[in-house]
């Protein structure tokens, strides 16, 4: 079964808006100072989004400065700005309409700094360290059935995925490669990639099978 | 050296059972998910597979909690 088929069913039609998000959708489709005064508004809205996803994820970016988070935050509110506007008419008023929005600045914002923190870094799609799957907890006995459940599992990557799926598994479950980085550096989106993902986990747990109620 | 939890990591090995949503919809259904929450509306019978989703993909759960967050406190006033 693949990841698409889970799909909750999803309502096409426009829901009633509020007032707020009624006047923001006639703003933006009406023309001359009133719609460049919503796109203005519109552009600051997504600005603060960004700036707050950038001071959020501050902390663990230490090696860039000031300005260049200002520049990444910016660059992200131009990008959502643009996908926006592109995609109004895909606003069903599921939300209140500045949420809709928010979203698309602060996940821009998210993306960019995701991929800014691996930059210039290899991302390694072959497994760089088992360690996780080693608690060094535990009695001999319990020592040895992990031992017996990472060969299992390194058994079962090896033997019952592709190689796409395996490198997919790999760099995103193991290595923690974020799904946004992995997709540009093959040349896919994101979307593609976690169907892959999906279907290597969903291979790998009936190839463990019972093995797996080890941790339970 | 610290190791993170045995069942953490396989967890993030072989993702969560059941249904799950894909990263498209996850986005495209991430603001009514978050609104329902913040309503205190069972957001999770409204759109299955969408929880699911967000403990199998990090980048998802990120983007989720930020929006929560964001909408949820008083920076997006």
């Amino acid at each position: 079964m693949s990841v698409a088929s889970f799909a909750a069913p999803v309502n096409k039609s426009l829901l009633s808006l509020d007032d707020e998000s009624r006047a923001w959708l006639a703003d933006l489709r009406s023309s001359g100072l009133e719609r460049d005064d919503a796109v203005g508004r519109l552009h600051a809205l997504l600005l603060r989004a960004a700036r707050f996803e950038v001071a959020r994820r501050r902390p663990t970016l230490p090696h860039l400065r000031g300005n260049e988070l200002d520049d990444i935050a910016l660059e992200a509110a131009d990008d959502a700005h643009m996908s926006v506007l592109a995609r109004l008419d895909d606003f069903r008023g599921a939300s209140r309409f500045t949420t809709w929005v928010y979203k698309f600045g602060l996940y821009e914002a998210a993306a960019k700094l995701r991929r800014r923190a691996w930059q210039g870094r290899e991302v390694p799609l072959e497994p760089e360290s088992w360690g996780m799957f080693e608690t060094g907890l535990g009695g001999p006995h319990e020592e040895l059935e992990q031992s017996e459940l990472l060969t299992s599992v390194k058994e079962a990557i090896q033997t019952a995925l592709t190689p796409h799926q395996r490198q997919v598994l790999v760099a995103l479950a193991v290595n923690g490669v974020p799904i946004d980085v992995l997709a540009e550096r093959l040349g896919t989106t994101r979307g593609a990639l976690y169907k892959t993902l999906h279907d290597a986990r969903r291979k790998l747990r009936g190839e463990l099978g019972d093995r797996l109620e080890v941790i339970d | 050296m610290e190791h993170p939890d045995l069942k953490q990591a396989l967890g993030r090995l072989i993702g969560p059972e059941g249904p799950e949503i894909g990263c498209d919809q996850c986005f495209a259904e991430l603001d009514r998910y978050v609104e329902l929450e913040l309503a205190g509306r069972n957001a999770d019978a409204e759109l299955p597979g969408f929880r699911s989703h967000l403990s199998g993909c990090p980048a998802c759960r990120e983007d989720y909690e930020s929006l929560k967050t964001f909408v949820g406190g008083k920076q997006a006033l």
